[in-house]
């Protein structure tokens, strides 16, 4: 479905996740495509982000691309070493972290995120997944998140059976009233497009599809009706952005492919 | 001082059924493997387990019938394998209690237990379903100590009744097990990396026990006391385990075996091939040496060995494994 050979649907991806990135910004970074995404932002236009696992590491340089936050290769350049404790209570509640990375099974319209399990009854689950881990902790308390997610109708239903990580709530205020004193979901990064919240209702809607796509077939494998009024095309990597993506950040393709 | 040096067979076997225990590490470090395997040979069952991010360690506990109750945050080896197979079997089959938490708050339920705090506030949880809803009824955790009366407790700070936070419970657990780099037959331990949240599960804990690659001695451990982490008096039994976190890394010492956890995710969604792994990696081997030798031996351990100055393999293959 891509309509141009010179790069994969993973590559256009992480390249629009680390766009999202700004320099000088702290990143709370997980596994799989964001990490990608940050160590892009790093080699290019966002050198002073400061990476953070929250494992216990900040101020990442990474060499090579670690497998999970909890990875020795997370140390590699790292500012501090210390644990969960610190990073979740000092840096994290306490408001220091600029944007954090979320994905899970479903992704609703006001981008709530489900990483528990599938079914009406999480106690007699359809199928169970690996639960929220540090997912709740982040969609509460980073200024903002980026959601990662594969693109499928399923995948994007009208309400998850299961709010791991809270984001919009209910859209319009709803988030502030449960209690949240900051953040929710500034975008959501797909197979199929890059998708954004309207301010006032914080409904989702579309705004890019990737190239060889059109609004309509993104609209058809989304669950709930989606807004794609004014959606333009994903602006495709530059060659520069897939030299170091390929040579520098994953040259094994651990997670390119 | 006394040392508090003591086998490993020994040290797993203080360790009775129905124990609340939690063990260290994260995901895909510094877990106490060796530990693991021999609780599996030993044939303990119905454990109460507590941790953050835990990964095979549990996994394999789970898979081999040892465990009762869980609560937890998540249960996965992240790119090595997104859920713990035999984890979300068991849940599935109905075969577990669990309860659902974030890391975070796991975290301070350790830190509370550490403190000698009855509950720790937080922001986190809000507008969750951590919050609105309960893995474990109100009638299985009245009947059961080891678990908190309820899940949390939401509330308005009584300084400024506009601020909203959440109360979790502290956790105290019979027993914490730890694996680090290295430790003096004191109990002076010293992790190096990140430290996950050890140091807090392991002084929520009444009996901490550490597995160590390395027994250094004490004097030496003395001449940088800054870099020591846990107060030797609180540890009341070191363990000389080299490679005891295998196929998980321990940093400076060695990596992760991509090639074991493949073998590990491949067998254990398929319960006769579990089965299978179990009876050759845990069952028909009699000591920690002998599955270093069924995991491939001294060739495939030196190929693990961490590197300077990166303190893990740089040129380890990680994926496309023969």
């Amino acid at each position: 479905m891509m309509a141009d050979a010179r790069y994969t649907l993973a590559e256009l991806m992480a390249v629009s996740a680390a766009r999202e990135i700004m320099d000088g910004e702290t990143v709370f970074a997980g596994t799989g495509l964001p990490m990608l995404g940050v160590m892009l932002a790093q080699l290019t236009h966002a050198p002073n982000c400061c990476i953070i696992f929250e494992a216990g590491t900040m101020g990442s340089q990474l060499a090579h691309l670690p497998m999970s936050v909890g990875d020795p290769r997370s140390l590699r350049g790292a500012a501090m070493a210390a644990g969960l404790f610190e990073v979740f209570s000092y840096v994290l509640q306490a408001g220091r972290v600029d944007v954090g990375f979320l994905s899970g099974a479903q992704v609703d319209r006001f981008g709530n995120i489900n990483s528990t399990s599938i079914g009406p009854d999480p106690r007699h689950p359809a199928v169970r997944f690996s639960g929220s881990g540090g997912a709740c902790d982040i969609a509460c308390l980073a200024k903002r998140t980026i959601i990662i997610a594969k693109h499928e109708r399923r995948r994007f239903p009208d309400k998850v059976d299961y709010i791991t990580s809270p984001g919009w709530m209910e859209g319009g205020d709803s988030r502030a009233r449960a209690g949240l004193i900051r953040g929710g979901p500034s975008v959501v990064v797909t197979t199929m497009g890059v998708m954004r919240f309207h301010p006032g209702t914080r409904a989702i809607y579309l705004a890019s599809y990737h190239p060889g796509l059109s609004p309509r077939e993104v609209a058809e494998n989304t669950g709930f009706a989606l807004d794609v009024e004014g959606a333009t095309e994903t602006p495709r990597p530059s060659d520069e952005e897939l030299r170091i993506l390929r040579e520098q950040v994953d040259p094994e393709r651990v997670f390119l492919n | 001082m006394t040392s508090k040096l003591t086998g490993l067979s020994e040290a797993v076997a203080l360790i009775p059924d129905r124990a609340t225990v939690s063990f260290g590490g994260f995901t895909t470090q510094r877990h106490p493997m060796a530990f693991v395997y021999e609780l599996i040979r030993q044939g303990r069952k119905d454990l109460y387990l507590f941790g953050h991010s835990p990964g095979g360690d549990w996994d394999i506990l789970i898979g081999a019938g040892c465990v009762k109750r869980v609560e937890l945050a998540y249960e996965a080896d992240e790119a090595f394998g997104t859920v713990g197979p035999r984890w979300r079997m068991a849940v599935e089959r109905g075969e577990i209690e669990w309860e659902d938490y974030s890391n975070f708050t796991m975290v301070l339920r350790f830190a509370a237990g550490a403190m000698g705090l009855p509950f720790m506030p937080t922001r986190s949880l809000l507008g969750s379903d951590l919050l609105g809803q309960q893995g474990l009824s109100e009638a299985q955790r009245l009947a059961d100590p080891r678990t908190a009366a309820s899940k949390f407790h939401a509330m308005n700070s009584p300084f400024d009744p506009r601020d909203r936070v959440v109360l979790v419970p502290a956790i105290h657990t019979d027993f914490a097990v730890i694996h680090v780099q290295k430790a003096a037959p004191s109990g002076i331990v010293r992790i190096e990396g990140q430290t996950f949240a050890d140091v807090l599960q392991a002084l929520s804990a009444e009996t901490v026990i550490v597995t160590a690659e390395e027994i250094v001695e004490d004097s030496v451990l003395r001449q940088e006391p800054e870099r020591n982490l846990l107060p030797f008096f609180a540890v009341k039994h070191v363990c000389h385990v080299p490679f005891g976190s295998h196929p998980y890394a321990v940093f400076n010492c060695y990596d992760y075996d991509p090639r074991q956890l493949k073998t590990y995710h491949d067998s254990a969604s398929n319960d006769t091939a579990f089965r299978a792994y179990l009876d050759r990696f845990v069952y028909c081997v009699r000591s920690h040496e002998e599955y270093l030798e069924a995991v491939g031996g001294s060739q495939r351990l030196t190929s693990l060995r961490a590197e300077a100055p990166y303190g893990y393999s740089a040129n380890l293959r990680r994926r496309r494994l023969e």
